[in-house]
């Protein structure tokens, strides 16, 4: 049987879990860090080289899938625009209340605001609940790829990883 | 008859590469596109490109297609639009109709990087206005700012069936749904997942049965293939979309060196029959070099280093390169093109390409 995204178009749960440029939950629960959604053996290396802290390895082979060395890590969100793929994601576990940050790359366009109350959705696109923007990024080196934080409850951390505007 | 060192035919990924690789080097190029902009497919590249830095990567296609542009124009290449290049003679001269005239070019060199056009399948309904090529909705959105139609079902999900369902989700439609008939998505797993969490479903093992409308396409029905590819009745889906785009592969454009008499081979990996051609892009008809989707289908950047490598050894056989310099140039752009040519995407295409360049011996 083919792996379930083969024919659904997005990682379950499953297939995720064991990849290797998923931080654990104790990474995830000390502040923000790349979740680096990327398993298939495509020729691609910007996120390496992107990342100033060594927390990125792809190697020689460039059709390796990124490793990430959760501890050397910072969550500096400089790989989030690069990947062309659009599948690396920063998420912060640290915050109070149960809630957490997700910081996902946005290109359609109007980009929504700061303060907005947006649909999370997940893998699937399923509808998962409201969300709050709390930043948007962009910026010339982005190349007109914006980065958009929501924040959200903790056990949405690893399920929301795209929004719906509600305007 | 005009004469000079160096004709491309085709101002694409690969034709303008070899063009600017060529004239670095001191070659004397002139560039033949039918179209009335230059740059392919390139400048209907919204997304950035996979790879490495030394494969552009994280740049967007249209921007590649500016400065492949500009260092054209710095290094005083000739780009002739509107220019048909009707046949090529025995002794390799070209007729070319550019406008309203018609004008022969002999050239020392000539590169073919005509690149391909789009396969389309038959099926009830398949000629009302709104059932489109993939091509078509990109030249549209991305060129002409136009959108194609409010819903769209997408039939293909290779990497052109994906990345534009993504380009018209940007445009502002709706992607009712992405169809395969093989079972499992053709695509770049990520260019899959950033559409998927949208909410666009894939439907994998399922053909597009017919059209409807009566102007214009109203609606569509797809139907479950079994292993045989044989429509299993009874489990149509109805979709009200008022846009069919098809993306069900390409066919390599290889009129042109089917008329010049290179010698052919085929590989359904790349697209159908191709000119056999070695490492330096050149075919069984000496001076007769090709690249890009031409010389069997690929990808943009993949198609740039073709290009880059067919101007070098343009440049070399014309006198303007040495040996060494020459092969130490080569071997960098044939070991930048093993990266993309790997992975389970890649691989095949690359024994496919080998499989090419083993044609030539005895040639």
């Amino acid at each position: 049987m083919a792996a379930d995204s083969t024919r659904t178009g997005f990682l379950s749960d499953d297939e995720l879990k064991n990849g290797p440029g998923i931080p654990s939950e104790a990474r995830r629960r000390k502040g923000a860090v790349a979740v680096l959604e990327c398993l298939e053996d495509i020729p691609c290396n910007p996120c390496e080289a992107s990342c100033k802290f060594d927390a990125i390895t792809v190697g020689d082979d460039i059709t390796t899938p990124p490793r990430l060395t959760e501890d050397n890590c910072v969550g500096c969100r400089s790989c989030v625009p690069i990947c062309p793929g659009q599948a690396i994601f920063i998420v912060d576990e640290s915050l109070e209340n149960d809630k957490a940050a997700i910081e996902m790359p946005y290109e359609y366009r109007p980009l929504p605001q700061k303060g907005d109350i947006v649909t999370a959705l997940d893998r699937a696109g399923q509808k998962i609940g409201d969300a709050i923007v709390t930043a948007v990024k962009k910026t010339e080196k982005m190349d007109r790829t914006a980065t958009v934080i929501i924040e959200i409850p903790r056990d949405w951390s690893m399920k929301a990883r795209a929004i719906q505007l509600k305007r | 008859m005009r004469r000079c060192e160096m004709v491309c035919v085709g101002a694409g990924p690969a034709g303008l590469a070899a063009a600017v690789e060529a004239a670095r080097n001191g070659v004397d190029v002139v560039v033949y596109d039918e179209n009335a902009r230059p740059g392919g497919q390139l400048f209907k590249q919204i997304h950035k490109f996979f790879g490495s830095r030394e494969h552009r990567a994280m740049e967007r296609g249209f921007d590649i297609g500016n400065s492949f542009l500009t260092e054209a124009r710095e290094l005083g290449v000739e780009v002739s639009l509107n220019s048909v290049v009707l046949g090529i003679y025995e002794n390799g001269a070209l007729n070319v109709m550019i406008r309203d005239r018609i004008e022969q070019v002999k050239a020392a060199k000539t590169l073919i990087a005509t690149g391909a056009s789009e396969n389309m399948i038959p099926f009830p309904g398949w000629t009302l206005p709104g059932v489109i090529g993939a091509g078509a909705a990109q030249t549209m959105a991305n060129i002409h700012g136009i959108r194609p139609g409010n819903s769209i079902l997408m039939v293909g999900s290779g990497n052109v069936g994906v990345i534009v369902s993504y380009q018209m989700l940007q445009a502002g439609c709706q992607v009712a749904a992405v169809i395969d008939a093989a079972p499992k998505i053709g695509g770049y797993a990520v260019h899959a997942a950033k559409i998927a969490r949208t909410g666009v479903p894939f439907f994998m093992s399922h053909t597009i049965k017919e059209a409807q409308g009566k102007d214009r396409v109203e609606g569509a029905t797809i139907i479950k293939v079994d292993e045989n590819w044989e429509p299993i009745r009874g489990t149509e889906k109805q979709f009200e979309v008022d846009t069919v785009c098809i993306a069900v592969g390409l066919n390599p454009s290889t009129q042109l060196i089917r008329m010049a008499g290179c010698k052919m081979a085929y590989s359904p990996v790349l697209g159908g029959r191709l000119p056999a051609h070695d490492l330096n892009q050149e075919t069984s008809v000496k001076g007769l070099y090709v690249a890009g989707d031409a010389s069997g289908i690929e990808e943009a950047s993949t198609a740039i280093i073709e290009g880059r490598i067919a101007g070098l050894a343009i440049a070399h056989s014309l006198g303007y390169l040495d040996e060494s310099a020459f092969l130490s140039r080569r071997k960098e752009q044939l070991q930048s093109i093993v990266g993309l040519r790997s992975g389970s995407h890649g691989e095949v295409r690359g024994k496919a390409k080998e499989y090419l360049n083993s044609m030539m011996e005895g040639q």
